[in-house]
């Protein structure tokens, strides 16, 4: 019997200014971060609504990440701090639907950071191949999608 | 039987206050009842469900479902009643988004069954009954009782609903709109809630007291908070109140009842999920910045799902709890 590796589908929001960067000159760099992650660029970690999130999870992600500027160095100021309250909030929420906080990760990378970029990447890869798969489909989706 | 538009009222998984709100037009019933026909109502009059499946499909020009699904009792009728109607109103909070008994979606049938035929303390039930749905009694009496569903549904995830009529109950003035919209045909686009889109905090009362920038150091709840008659800004207080993320049409007639907004008109037309919604709303509102700080603020509150989704369980992404 082979048994195929559980590979997680991660989704990363990344801001246009700083994490971006960080991601790109980790590919100038050459350095190497799991291929499962999915960059999704956006203006401003603080444009990540908490539903992108969800809706991520519910559309098959295993795990979800959230990058930006380092506090203070928001282009729009005060973006990052918005996001850190929401995630602070929505991880309590998570856990309220049984759903492993551990699935929602913020972190700051700078658009100097490729090596803390690829570090991030490759992390979150390993915590939620540990994790395992969070099956939404199988486990809530079964129930919303009877007939319409 | 004259030839006035037929109109059916059903209800499902609710707790009967949207019939009550309906009786609440008072006089206004009587207008209601004089320009059309109510053919199926099993609170208020005696019907049977053969009386409904003797009628030609689209013979009722509309039902007014109140309440989630919930049994499988309930997916029947209100299959059979789409059949026979020109136009289905989901009536109410719970059709609309599952409403206050969709919060058993943190549970399921096991769960739910353990605790109310199990667990309770006043219960007498040495043979840990549960209900079935079917039962031989002397080999001779077949017994049916519907299937108890794992979570709730609202209308619109069973059949297709043309127009939602939101709150728990809707304000009379939301019911008069819409019987009115109906009766001269000015209805507007199929799939509108029938209820303005603007939020709540645009027609509030206390708007005035809200200043430009709210900033909380601690939630509290109402009865925490011994200044509650200064028509103060609940939010500004540190109270959840919905208001920013639901929509308007109620009539404030919480606020003026001097207790926070809980949502039951649900979310207005730009937002997808209510309780998340608020939840970005509450957490701009934090003051810390500090991220060692912020935690702290958010301790304050014991429960998120309560408050966030008192009324939007079932509709909202989530949908339900993740059972293990």
């Amino acid at each position: 019997m082979t048994e195929t590796k559980f590979e997680p589908n991660i989704v990363a929001f990344v801001c246009n200014w700083c994490s971006y960067g960080g991601a790109d000159i980790a590919g100038s760099m050459r350095l190497k971060y799991p291929a499962n992650v999915k960059l999704l660029r956006v203006m401003c970690s603080g444009r990540v609504d908490p539903e992108f999130i969800i809706e991520a999870f519910r559309r098959g992600a295993d795990g979800v990440m959230v990058l930006g500027c380092h506090p203070k160095d928001c282009h729009y100021i005060e973006g990052n701090y918005k996001t850190l309250k929401r995630y602070n909030m929505l991880k309590p929420l998570l856990d309220q639907f049984n759903i492993e906080q551990d699935r929602l990760y913020l972190d700051w990378v700078s658009a100097s950071e490729g090596e803390k970029f690829a570090r991030v990447a490759k992390e979150m890869n390993e915590r939620i191949t540990q994790l395992g798969p969070l099956n939404w489909k199988e486990v809530i989706g079964q129930h919303q999608s009877r007939e319409v | 039987m004259s030839d006035k538009p037929k109109i059916g009222i059903y209800w499902c998984s609710s707790c009967g206050g949207c019939e009550e709100a309906i009786v609440d037009l008072n006089e206004g019933i009587l207008d209601v009842v004089e320009a059309v026909d109510i053919v199926f109502w099993p609170v208020a009059m005696d019907f049977k469900y053969d009386d409904v499946r003797k009628f030609k499909d689209g013979e009722l020009l509309a039902s007014f479902i109140n309440g989630g699904i919930r049994l499988s009792e309930q997916e029947e009728i209100v299959k059979l009643l789409r059949k026979k109607s020109q136009l289905v109103f989901a009536f109410g909070s719970c059709a609309v988004m599952g409403g206050v008994p969709g919060l058993a979606n943190m549970n399921n049938r096991e769960s739910i069954f353990k605790r109310v035929y199990k667990e309770i303390e006043s219960n007498d039930n040495p043979e840990n009954n549960v209900p079935q749905t079917e039962f031989k009694l002397e080999d001779k009496y077949e017994l049916e009782l519907p299937e108890f569903y794992d979570s709730v549904y609202p209308l619109d995830q069973i059949i297709q609903v043309d127009y939602y009529i939101p709150g728990c109950a809707p304000a009379p003035d939301t019911i008069t709109d819409a019987f009115t919209a109906i009766l001269e045909g000015k209805l507007p686009e199929k799939g509108s809630v029938l209820s303005p889109t603007k939020s709540l905090c645009d027609t509030c009362p206390r708007k005035e007291t809200k200043p430009d920038k709210i900033e909380i150091e601690k939630f509290v709840e109402p009865h925490q908070y011994d200044k509650l008659d200064d028509d103060r800004c609940f939010l500004e207080a540190g109270i959840i109140c919905m208001g920013p993320a639901t929509r308007g049409g109620c009539g404030e007639r919480c606020i003026n009842a001097n207790m926070p907004c809980r949502g039951c008109y649900g979310a207005p037309d730009d937002v997808k999920d209510q309780g998340l919604g608020m939840l970005s709303a509450l957490a701009s509102i934090i003051k810390p910045d500090k991220e060692d700080e912020i935690p702290k603020v958010i301790e304050t509150l014991p429960d998120l799902i309560g408050p966030l989704y008192m009324y939007g369980l079932p509709s909202s992404i989530l949908f339900r709890k993740k059972i293990k």
